[in-house]
């Protein structure tokens, strides 16, 4: 990796300043924490599209941990730590949805 | 890197690579991240197949509670170990700030925050889990109880490793300051905070709300 020439953004070295963008992301992820809890107590939707949404809330939620605390957008080189970030989401979604898949399909069909 | 620089000081002889955040400074350190962001593949991996179990199985309750039963009774312990997570998340990241800002009191402040608010997660938790098994429901009792105490305990096994690492990296940043070692390994158990967090708003999604929907 040492060959590579950094890529870093502005570094961030100095003294001073407020975290604006940790206080963001904070803020982001309880407004998206928020949003799941009255959706499932107040919203009257049917429970096949509370869980889709509830489920894409949770989604933006990791994207806001990657942004805003796990400064995967600083690169230092290739960005190899997204690459094997696709690698897991690829593996969530083969053993998550083909196991949901292949459990219900007897329930499915009968 | 030859072995007799395999010491605990081999960094010292690196050449230090300027204008990037210190932990990134070396090439040990940006490697040890980038091993560190496979090892989290490998963890997705394993919560993936606990999730997978889960799902698959809570409805098979048995002659134990439903899921809708266990949560529904009393939402405000996990909504408070959701908050406190989320919290623990944000303090731990501006602990990786102030340390590339330079204050590093305030840096151990923001650890030793970090590390309170996932002791009283963990509290909570067990207070959950005991409160769960004094009623019956106990992890033997079916299906959905197993997949729920394992997937939900080995996220919390997860936690309680993390506070004793952070604690064991608090000593060594109080012991030795920060330098491009104690800046990754700080960097590093920050991820895996961070990654802990994520994985506890699919727990919280997944289990407790589809539970109580």
């Amino acid at each position: 990796m040492s060959t590579v020439p950094a890529k870093a953004p502005a570094p961030e070295t100095h003294q001073g300043g407020f975290p604006w963008s940790h206080v963001a992301g904070y803020l982001l992820s309880l407004v998206l924490t928020i949003g799941a809890f009255a959706l499932v107590f107040h919203a009257k939707l049917s429970f096949h599209e509370t869980l889709f949404v509830i489920l894409f809330l949770a989604v933006l939620q990791i994207l806001v941990q990657l942004l805003f605390f796990m400064h995967v957008t600083e690169r230092h080189g290739p960005s190899y730590h997204m690459m094997m970030f696709g690698l897991a989401m690829f593996f969530v979604f083969v053993i998550v949805g083909a196991s949901i898949w292949i459990m219900s399909f007897g329930s499915m069909v009968s | 890197m030859s072995i007799a620089h395999s010491g605990l000081q081999h960094h010292v002889d690196e050449p230090l690579q300027t204008g990037v955040p210190l932990e990134f400074s070396t090439e040990d350190g940006a490697t040890k991240i980038l091993g560190f962001w496979l090892f989290m593949v490998t963890d997705v991996l394993l919560f993936a197949c606990l999730f997978a179990t889960y799902v698959v199985l809570y409805k098979h309750i048995g002659a134990g509670a439903s899921a809708a039963k266990l949560f529904g009774d009393d939402v405000s312990g996990f909504t408070a170990e959701t908050f406190i997570l989320l919290t623990s998340s944000f303090t731990c990241g501006l602990a990786t700030y102030e340390m590339r800002h330079g204050s590093h009191s305030r840096l151990k402040l923001w650890i030793v925050i970090t590390m309170l608010l996932g002791l009283s997660f963990i509290g909570l938790e067990v207070y959950e889990f005991s409160t769960f098994v004094s009623h019956g429901d106990t992890m033997s009792t079916s299906a959905f109880l197993s997949a729920f105490f394992t997937l939900v305990g080995t996220h919390g096994a997860h936690v309680s490793l993390g506070i004793i690492w952070m604690g064991l990296i608090l000593y060594q940043i109080s012991r030795r300051g920060v330098n491009p070692v104690t800046a990754r390994k700080l960097f590093i158990v920050s991820l895996y905070w961070h990654f802990l967090d994520v994985v506890w708003v699919f727990i919280f999604t997944v289990v407790y709300l589809t539970g109580v929907m």
